[in-house]
């Protein structure tokens, strides 16, 4: 287990109370001006040095991120933005950050934006976490007072606003591009990429967008360096992360843990194990409701970070785990999951629009074992038909989860769904006029 | 599903109050010169709040007038994000998360519950209850899961009879203290956590 010194949300239950004066008591703030003074290549280098990959999902490595940013600032502004608007079932990480170490974030939003040459940050908090995001602004309003934030920023020369713009339940927002879109006052509809965001983002600006624990990570890496970031973990999923554990387990929680933690030890140890013991385990879909979910006999030996999870054709996404046990009916789990990227769907691009709810509406007959077995086959082709042919990531998003299902329960599907529609002998069906096509002697 | 048809009543006029209009002001200064069409959402909230948490077609145009920019797009931002009521909701507004997480959970009680209480459909507005009720996807609160939201309060780790209860007290129109339902703490695991121990009661 992670040694309770190397984790980096110390405050992440709230113990310690999240204002100024507790937060500097945490190491927040301390040094920030000399953290500058270094300059903005050492950060980057730094950040680099760490294998700091993104938390919000896709997992890119930061410190590349931030380099694509424009070296010298031409006519147009650099933006910063952060994104908080976690809505991916399984996960609530970044609600806890924004309540309980809004400092972390405010400091790491000050570094990244010296580091990218922007002054001013959008956060975008989800407008469900209305509350959460007033005890940010508190804290944000607390460091405009201390001079952390505005000109001249907690000394170190730089001027930083920072706004909230909070959304208005739209999941798709939580893809890079549509968040710009919804800031920039219209529907939260994904753009095509390139130009990619680092370039022309926000306003038609040079904007870098990193998930709000990314951001907050950072300050604490540049104070006790890259390297002993990169020593947790291992080769390329370093560092710490914090894991969403929900479902069937005797005590869901959040968790802060090294990558690379076996994922029995983390429903063992951490959440009290699964409710009616490890071998009433169905299975787990480790990363939040857009991966493809894993079944007990991997769970055994997983290992949760990106490329252990890629090997497993899953992903590690924003490592929210939601465990299913056997009380549950997978199918009709999935069939919810499908439900949500119906109703989530943004309209855009047809494949999504309208195979997400094909795959809803197959997935709930198959839960009620109306579907016929050929229908089976026929899911894993709407799957492979949206994937990949969308705009955004949403299409692999709601195919996968499907995928998953699959290719690990198909054979519960296929004993629920056992009827053949195809009419193979002569039956008393009057409306029925081609049965004589069946005869085999003709 | 959200309530994204416009009512039928609509209300002949709105106008922003002065407190609205001052809050207003302050979020378009929030933006650069020029590009006041990002304050949208929070006007549209602004004005969901000023009129009994739901939007008017009028409060559109009114909006759409402030911010410079046609009528069509306001439109179509307010249908887009579902967190816009188009139509009346009761005072207290209850959103029941049924995303799978919660669904797992237990959330189909916590629907059942509503039913009970309040009204057989979802989003049907009684005319002698205060209160209206609606499925909603993810909340982002899957640790506490099942919960629901109450205007802006989140209430977590519920089962059917303590959502009884913060329903007798809605219709009793008394606020319940918003939080977990078990009495544990924010999101560390309920007995027996492993971590941060000496901070622990700190």
């Amino acid at each position: 287990m992670l040694k309770d010194q190397d984790r980096i949300f110390q405050n992440l239950y709230n113990d310690l109370g999240s204002n100024l004066t507790s937060a500097q008591k945490r190491g927040d703030w301390v040094n920030t001006k000399e953290i500058t003074e270094k300059g903005r290549d050492w950060i980057i280098n730094e950040i680099k040095d760490s294998q700091l990959r993104g938390r919000g999902g896709a997992g890119f490595p930061t410190g590349l991120k931030w380099s694509f940013a424009p070296k010298e600032v031409g006519s147009r502004p650099h933006y910063l933005v952060i994104n908080g608007d976690e809505s991916e079932p399984g996960t609530c990480k970044d609600r806890d950050i924004l309540r309980f170490e809004p400092h972390k974030l405010i400091e790491g939003c000050l570094i990244a934006s010296y580091a990218i040459q922007a002054h001013v940050c959008y956060i975008y908090i989800r407008g469900e976490y209305f509350v959460d995001g007033q005890k940010l602004q508190a804290a944000i309003d607390e460091a405009y007072e201390k001079k952390l934030v505005g000109k001249n920023a907690a000394g170190t020369g730089w001027d930083l606003d920072i706004y909230i713009h909070y959304g208005a339940g739209a999941y798709i927002c939580g893809e890079e591009t549509a968040l710009l879109e919804s800031i920039e006052g219209n529907k939260g509809q994904p753009r095509l990429k390139p130009p990619f965001p680092a370039l022309i983002g926000l306003y038609g600006c040079p904007t870098i967008i990193n998930n709000v624990e990314t951001i907050a990570v950072v300050p604490t890496i540049l104070r006790r360096g890259g390297k002993w970031f990169a020593s947790l973990g291992r080769e390329k999923n370093t560092g710490t992360k914090i894991f969403c554990i929900s479902g069937n387990v005797n005590n869901p929680c959040n968790v802060e843990e090294e990558m690379n933690i076996p994922l029995k030890e983390l429903i063992e140890v951490h959440a009290g194990g699964v409710i009616g013991g490890w071998d009433n385990l169905q299975a787990v879909i480790p990363g939040g409701s857009s991966m493809p979910l894993i079944p007990k006999e991997k769970c055994e030996t997983l290992t949760m970070d990106f490329d252990s999870l890629v090997a497993e054709k899953s992903g590690l996404g924003t490592a929210g785990v939601v465990v299913i046990n056997k009380d549950q009916d997978i199918i009709k789990c999935m069939a919810r999951i499908a439900r949500f990227y119906k109703h989530e769907s943004c309209g855009q691009c047809t494949p999504c629009r309208e195979g997400s709810g094909w795959m809803w509406r197959m997935l709930e007959r198959m839960a009620k074992g109306e579907a016929s077995k050929d229908e089976i086959e026929m899911l894993g082709d709407v799957t492979k038909q949206i994937e990949g042919h969308t705009i955004c990531a949403f299409g692999e998003g709601s195919s996968w989860p499907v995928q998953g299902l699959l290719r690990h329960f198909k054979d519960e599907i296929k004993k629920r769904n056992n009827f053949d529609p195809i009419v193979k002998e002569n039956q008393n069906i009057p409306y029925l006029v081609d049965q004589h096509l069946l005869d085999k002697n003709a | 599903m959200s309530l994204k048809r416009p009512a039928k009543d609509q209300p002949e006029s709105f106008e922003f109050n002065s407190s609205s209009l001052e809050a207003a002001n302050k979020i378009i200064s929030k933006y650069p010169e020029g590009k006041q069409q990002s304050a949208v959402m929070a006007l549209l909230y602004i004005a969901q709040k000023q009129n009994n948490n739901w939007i008017p077609l009028v409060a559109m145009k009114y909006i759409a007038n402030l911010l410079d920019m046609p009528y069509i797009k306001v439109y179509e931002v307010a249908t887009f994000y579902s967190m816009f009521n188009l139509s009346p909701v009761g005072k207290y507004f209850i959103q029941v998360c049924t995303t799978t997480p919660c669904m797992i959970r237990g959330a189909g009680k916590l629907v059942e519950a509503c039913k009970e209480k309040i009204s057989e459909n979802e989003s049907e507005l009684l005319p002698d209850k205060n209160c209206s009720w609606m499925e909603v996807e993810c909340l982002g609160a899957c640790v506490t899961a099942p919960m629901m939201q109450i205007n802006d309060d989140y209430y977590e780790d519920l089962d059917k009879e303590k959502t009884l209860e913060i329903l007798d007290k809605i219709l009793k129109d008394e606020i319940p203290k918003p939080g977990s339902y078990r009495g544990r703490i924010n999101n560390e695991p309920e007995n027996g956590r492993k971590t941060l121990m000496e901070l622990k009661n700190a």
